[in-house]
């Protein structure tokens, strides 16, 4: 095949720019940050520009995963630093500009650090020397110290300095729709190298000296996988990127795909080349439309530019890439369901084998990856398996994203070498527990991971470490839980959600998911009367067998791993589970049939809102004075909880 | 192995379709999935397999102001269950279905993914994050002067 193939025609690639001939302002716009108001920013900051007749350019970027500082502008002034700002609202937005475009001084207060990449001062602009081009003057807020004369980088910052960027390198750094930005910043040099030379097989030795593995969850090798779709009679082959990302808690995928869209366009094109395909197939999810909308223009533009289509960069070899919008469906991230989606059908797994590198979409060879996996090719290629093996543990290589979320003080979106321990993640990335409160266990894995507890920390991610443990790498979802999260009401949320994506196919998963639920739910309420402490301490025994037998008996992934939660928290926290089981409580004050309501007179401002939304008349008081609950008529609903404007309703 | 391909062109994938529709009504009114059934060469009740086996297509018409409750796992820990508990209670109505004056409908989505303002709501294209219960009557009120 290849020697039939001409030599690839260069790439046209901008040159790295060192600096900017008009000011920029690039505005975090992914989801979490129009959600945090990105658009009155950019609507500020045009109005705020318009009134200066200034020539300057306000350019959207993808998400560089500092939610908490959400919305994040980064400032780029001709022969200065880019800076990166944050929290910006519409009312700073206004000072950041009247302070660093019009005065040149730097709002301190505003100020994360000099943006990862562009720290070192450009050759091109000799003269000024590193010390110089980090020294600017910075007004401090009014009441913090005053800043240090040299600007802090970001990559510094607490957040940061203990991440490792590859994956993400390029999010909230370039405009995700230019496509001339990603190749300023190196983009399609991997598939440039494996087109010119590298054959296919040697593509395949790459990624399998890199020991990357798949980053949906499974953890399969990808060079393996690939090299079983190469070795696959018959054709077309496809090539399938899964960004039907249905975790809840998770969002690595869908921040990629709207920060770096080209990225995953190249690894899905090398790995075309390598297993000798001539169709891809992207299936996303269409609750991400801005992801859809991203990709969709991104296809556009690598078509026009040959970088998609026939004779990729004149070379012979043609490639391109369909967008196929998922139409919501956990089960489909299941690559079986998802074949089956991509036909048009319900997306009900299949057994296997056969696997999808044989018989896959319509029929024909198929190789499955999900979007981390194809984002991390392109420097594969470029850099070298040995260099990317290089990075993580014995097992596990390179980095993983991390969506970090819950009760932790700094949420977002990380990405750390492999092996980094869950403390260095929680503790120092995330800046510990929100409010300072006890840490109580940490959520991997989504539906399908399980938690682990304050002394399993020390545990390094990597794919073993984690399963020994009790959860798994999962696809990244991490949710921190502190002393108010209720363990049994977890695992119930989660068998909740798995209950209602089961495809129904196989009855262990259809039904007995729906009975352990059941189980859930009857130790999370107020005993039967009839029911001995001795009965109900038996349930625990019963919900871990039948979770053993969904967990041995189901046909795919979903039902396998649906029990996870539930087994894992009983592993850790079998005492809460025996609380609420026997003495019927709920030491978090989670579980409202559980607690018991009383009225803090201190507080109550005798409005009467819960005496008018108590369905059982319990609330008894006189308007302007104090109201009390009778528990003997208690409901135990939690409204009265609930409507009550000045937190006078207790429960515990 | 190219007839294969051929035959599944030839006839239009159902979800492509459904997804068409859907797009211009808001939902998916029964004439139409007779229709689509008919161009996809399967039967209605076929249709509505797939129809009601994926959570993005609706078989009601939404809400003018469709309000989602996000019931991600950052979500579910700081509280978003109560949120969705007092907007049923203040709308009257379920998860899926529309008030009957057809300003509000109620769903859950499995993560919005603004865990960091989490719990998040949208209403309508407006992104509400760290809600608390006490604040959901004022937020619908803005609606319901809008009308």
């Amino acid at each position: 095949m290849l020697e039939t193939m001409q030599r690839a025609m260069p790439v046209l690639r901008p040159p790295r720019r060192a600096t900017v001939t008009r000011p920029e302002f690039l505005v975090g716009a992914g989801t979490c940050g129009l959600a945090a108001g990105a658009d009155k920013v950019i609507a500020v900051l045009e109005e705020e520009l318009a009134a200066r007749h200034a020539n300057a350019a306000i350019k959207r970027v993808g998400c560089m995963g500092l939610c908490k500082w959400e919305v994040m502008v980064d400032v780029w002034l001709p022969r200065r630093p880019r800076l990166s700002f944050g929290p910006i609202n519409e009312k700073n937005a206004k000072r950041l500009v009247h302070e660093y475009l019009d005065n040149g001084t730097v709002p301190g207060d505003l100020l994360l650090g000099v943006t990862p990449g562009f720290e070192t001062p450009p050759a091109e602009l000799s003269g000024i020397s590193e010390d110089e081009w980090l020294t600017a003057p910075v007004q401090p807020g009014p009441d913090e110290l005053p800043a240090p004369a040299r600007l802090p980088l970001l990559r510094d910052h607490p957040m940061m300095r203990r991440q490792l960027r590859i994956v993400l390198r390029n999010c909230g750094l370039i405009d995700p729709e230019s496509l001339d930005e990603y190749l300023e910043h190196g983009g399609y040099a991997g598939l440039e190298r494996a087109l010119n030379q590298l054959t296919p097989e040697q593509v395949i030795d790459e990624v399998t000296v890199s020991g990357l593995r798949g980053r949906g969850g499974a953890g399969f090798p990808t060079g393996k996988k690939w090299a079983l779709a190469r070795q696959a009679k018959g054709s077309p082959k496809y090539v399938i990127c899964n960004a039907d990302e249905g975790d809840p808690g998770a969002f690595m995928d869908r921040s990629v795909l709207e920060g770096d869209p080209f990225r995953v366009l190249e690894g899905m094109t090398i790995a075309a080349y390598a297993i000798g395909a001539s169709q891809g197939f992207i299936y996303v999810r269409a609750e991400y439309p801005l992801a859809v909308e991203r990709l969709r223009k991104a296809i556009e533009t690598a078509r026009e530019y040959g970088l998609l289509g026939e004779n990729i960069l004149g070379t012979g070899f043609s490639f391109d890439i369909d967008l196929k919008i998922g139409a919501g469906a956990f089960v489909c991230g299941e690559e079986t369901a998802l074949i089956a989606s991509v036909e048009g059908r319900r997306g009900m797994p299949r057994p296997r084998p056969p696997y999808p590198a044989e018989r896959g979409v319509f029929g024909c060879p198929t190789n499955i990856n999900n979007v981390e996996t194809y984002a991390n090719i392109p420097d594969i290629v470029v850099r070298g398996g040995r260099w990317f093996a290089s990075i993580g543990t014995e097992k596990s290589k390179g980095t993983k994203v991390f969506a970090l979320s819950g009760k932790v003080r700094w949420s977002g979106l990380i990405e750390v070498p492999m092996g980094t321990t869950i403390r260095d993640i929680v503790f120092e990335i995330g800046g510990g527990i929100e409010g300072d409160r006890q840490f109580k266990a940490v959520q991997m894995g989504g539906p399908s991971g399980g938690c682990l507890p304050a002394s399993q920390l020390d545990t390094p991610v990597d794919y073993d470490s984690l399963v020994a443990a009790g959860a798994i790498m999962g696809s990244g979802g991490m949710v921190v839980m502190d002393d108010t999260t209720c363990m049994v009401d977890v695992a119930r949320f989660f068998l909740n959600f798995t209950r209602e994506e089961s495809c129904g196919q196989c009855t262990p998963c259809r039904e007995g998911i729906a009975r352990l639920y059941n189980l859930l739910e009857e130790i999370t309420h107020r005993p039967n009367p009839q029911k001995s402490g001795g009965d109900r301490a038996a349930l625990l025994g019963e919900i871990e067998s039948l979770a053993r037998v969904i967990r041995d008996t189901s046909l795919c992934g979903l039902g396998q791993t649906a029990p996870s939660p539930v087994l894992s928290t009983l592993r850790y926290f079998r005492d809460e589970y025996l609380t609420h089981a026997v003495d019927a409580r709920c030491p978090a004050g989670r579980c409202s049939d559980l607690l018991t309501y009383s009225i803090d007179e201190a507080l109550c401002q005798g409005c009467a809102q819960c005496a008018r939304a108590c369905p059982s008349g319990a609330i008894t008081g006189e308007k302007g004075k104090k109201y009390q609950i009778n528990p003997e008529v208690c409901l135990r609903c939690a409204l009265c909880l609930r409507v009550c404007n000045f937190g006078a309703v207790k429960a515990v | 192995m190219a007839t294969v391909v051929t035959q599944v062109k030839s006839k239009p994938s159902i979800i492509v379709l459904l997804q068409e529709v859907q797009e211009r009504y808001g939902y998916l009114p029964r004439e139409e999935v007779a229709r689509c059934a008919q161009e996809a060469g399967i039967s209605v009740a076929q249709a509505y397999g797939v129809a009601s086996f994926y959570n993005f297509f609706k078989l009601s018409k939404p809400g003018k102001y469709p309000i989602r409750v996000c019931s991600g796992t950052a979500c579910h820990v700081q509280g978003g269950q109560a949120l969705l508990e007092r907007l049923r209670s203040e709308l009257g109505i379920e998860p899926g279905e529309t008030t009957p004056d057809g300003l509000f409908s109620l769903e859950t989505v499995a993560c919005l993914g603004a865990c960091s303002m989490s719990p998040a709501m949208v209403v309508g294209n407006d992104v509400y994050g760290r809600v608390t219960t006490r604040e959901i009557p004022r937020i619908l009120m803005k609606y319901r002067r809008k009308r």
